[in-house]
């Protein structure tokens, strides 16, 4: 699957402006002055005025506890949470009632191997010498919860190498996927590499073969048009404060009839139907999974994130993050000492770059660089072995978004320069 | 002066690259337990390590050897920490340990003793940085470490 943009116009450079007026946090100053370039939307993007005013008109006019009380507000409020529910199934292409509220994705991921690695989830539950099928670029998120299934299932991981640019060597992979396997997890778009994975391909050789697929959609649900029904997969995950919503929410979005068939993982109030002192019965999905009071205001918070972006256009801001992307590429090339880790192209690949600057510290790359007003992140990014990978411990990460200027990557482009004199590397 | 030239004294940049007691640290190299001790360190957040090697004599510091990975913030408090620590009475290593911990700790509020510090002042500013004073304690921490791990090997050591 190759993504090309040609259908969509990239949001202009006035566009962009209107957009940045809606985000007041872009407007500060950092350290001694300098204007704020904020390039670490791929740890926790930041909310326009728009969400911010739903969450506190929800507060201020319908907020209680939802699917319980008989009052107005109560009515309301699940009003809302519902309404939220459908836009954000609406927005990946799912339906609602496979659409799950938690804390965050990596919630999600942990339900979902731990739904896995239960005698309970009867065909679909793991055995020993079932295989888990993973790739070398996960996050910890998705690799961690998989070597715990296969800890108490006695099931195998196995993960899919990478090539030295980043992308999946799959010279392998019809020995990787094959008869035991029973799980392919695998990011959609890299949060280190920027990587965007061949999900069609992965999907239809898992298929081929019976096994789940689950997609980590946390870094291209906010930067791609993203249908999860077209793209296939059996469930995915994707976290609000990556695409302009509120921390405290996460999604896992599955087909409903394997939702169904799979146990409870967190268990209590409102996810039962009949309780007594010995056993329990349990509701449909996604109330299922659901246990406890939910994050309301988060979803409503969420609900006006999607409508956001919706407004904008996917595939418009795609298009602008693929220009965004390039420009990034082409100035980091002409900055000495610095060493892309992951692709060296656009295609097929988010406005994340991850970057090594030779003699230099991650953690004092982003300090010079802070100095300057620049927000990058540093460190693995949880995602060590993808840093092992490539002969590094950490490394230096800027991600972009649909508020990010040429201005602002010509202004990081430039501080980079500075850092290995700074340090007398150069 | 800028924030930064604030963080990055000229001492810490000139540790930095000078790295003073750092040195292969052999595997399987075998030492006295109640005269040398190793310490690991680790920093989540970068994956980051130190590890440290401390030899103690009858009553001082008689020697620190250490290896790792991080940045040049962490680089040079552990070779501060070095040119500070060796050849000082135990308890007066401790003591020094126990002020830069405090300086590391006050946020910018603190005023270090240069007396008991030397070098390590250059680290006031570090404390102003909440996400890089675990860089600035990272081998000071195996240091510390070190420093139990040989108390713990010689039971006489309180009685004496």
């Amino acid at each position: 699957m190759t993504l090309t943009y040609t259908g969509a116009q990239p949001l202009a450079a006035a566009e962009v402006e209107t957009i940045r007026a809606d985000f007041p946090i872009l407007h500060r100053t950092v350290g001694d002055g300098a204007q704020l370039a904020y390039l670490d939307s791929g740890a926790s993007s930041q909310r326009p005025k728009q969400v911010l005013q739903a969450e506190y008109d929800f507060a201020t006019t319908s907020y209680a506890a939802v699917h319980r009380g008989a009052h107005t507000l109560a009515g309301e409020a699940t009003d809302a949470f519902e309404d939220a529910r459908e836009a954000v199934a609406r927005f990946v292409g799912v339906p609602a009632q496979g659409l799950i509220w938690l804390r965050n994705a990596t919630e999600g991921l942990n339900v979902l191997a731990a739904a896995l690695s239960d005698p309970q989830a009867g065909r679909y539950a793991l055995q020993p010498g079932d295989e888990i099928l993973i790739t070398e670029l996960e996050h910890h998120a998705n690799l961690v919860p998989w070597q715990q299934a296969a800890a108490r299932t006695g099931a195998k991981l196995r993960w899919i190498p990478l090539t030295d640019d980043g992308r999946l060597d799959l010279a392998n992979i019809d020995e990787l996927i094959n008869r035991r396997t029973k799980v392919v997890a695998f990011a959609h778009a890299s949060n280190v590499l920027g990587t965007v994975l061949p999900v069609a391909e992965l999907v239809a050789k898992a298929k081929a073969v019976g096994a789940l697929t689950v997609l980590d959609a946390c870094q291209s649900v906010p930067h791609l048009p993203v249908n999860l029904t077209e793209l296939g997969v059996d469930a995915a995950v994707f976290s609000g404060h990556k695409m302009l919503g509120p921390t405290g929410i996460g999604c896992l979005a599955a087909r409903p009839e394997l939702l169904d068939a799979l146990p409870p993982v967190l268990t209590g109030g409102s996810m039962v139907e009949l309780v007594t002192m010995e056993t329990a019965t349990f509701r449909e999905a996604p109330q299922r999974f659901e246990a406890g009071t939910p994050p309301v205001a988060q979803a409503v918070a969420l609900h006006a994130a999607v409508n956001y972006l919706s407004g904008v256009g996917m595939d418009r801001i795609a298009a602008r993050e693929h220009q965004l992307a390039q420009l990034m590429l082409d100035g980091l090339a002409g900055v000495e000492g610095v060493r892309v880790i992951g692709p060296h192209t656009a295609e097929n690949r988010t406005a994340t770059v991850a970057f090594a600057v030779e003699g230099v510290h991650p953690h004092d790359v982003g300090q010079v660089l802070d100095a300057a007003g620049i927000a990058v992140r540093v460190g693995h990014h949880c995602a060590q072995p993808v840093h092992r990978r490539f002969g590094v411990n950490a490394s230096t990460r800027a991600s972009a978004y649909l508020y990010t200027t040429d201005a602002e990557v010509e202004r990081f482009v430039q501080a980079l320069g500075t850092v290995r004199g700074f340090f007398g590397r150069s | 002066m800028s924030s930064l030239e604030a963080l990055y004294q000229q001492v810490i940049l000139d540790h930095s690259k000078e790295k003073h007691g750092r040195t292969d640290l052999a595997d399987d190299e075998m030492f006295d337990p109640a005269s040398t001790a190793r310490s690991r360190q680790y920093n989540p957040l970068c994956g980051d390590e130190v590890t440290l090697q401390v030899t103690l004599g009858e009553q001082d510091v008689r020697e620190i050897a250490w290896t790792g990975e991080g940045c040049s913030i962490s680089q040079a408090a552990t070779s501060v920490l070095h040119d500070l620590v060796v050849g000082k009475p135990v308890e007066e290593a401790r003591s020094i340990l126990a002020d830069y911990r405090t300086m590391l700790r006050s946020r910018g509020a603190g005023t270090p003793d240069e007396e008991v510090l030397g070098d390590a002042v250059a680290f006031a500013g570090v404390s102003r940085h909440a996400n890089r004073v675990k860089c600035a304690i990272l081998g000071w921490t195996a240091f510390e470490d070190a420093l139990l791990r040989i108390e713990a090997a010689r039971p006489t050591a309180k009685e004496a």
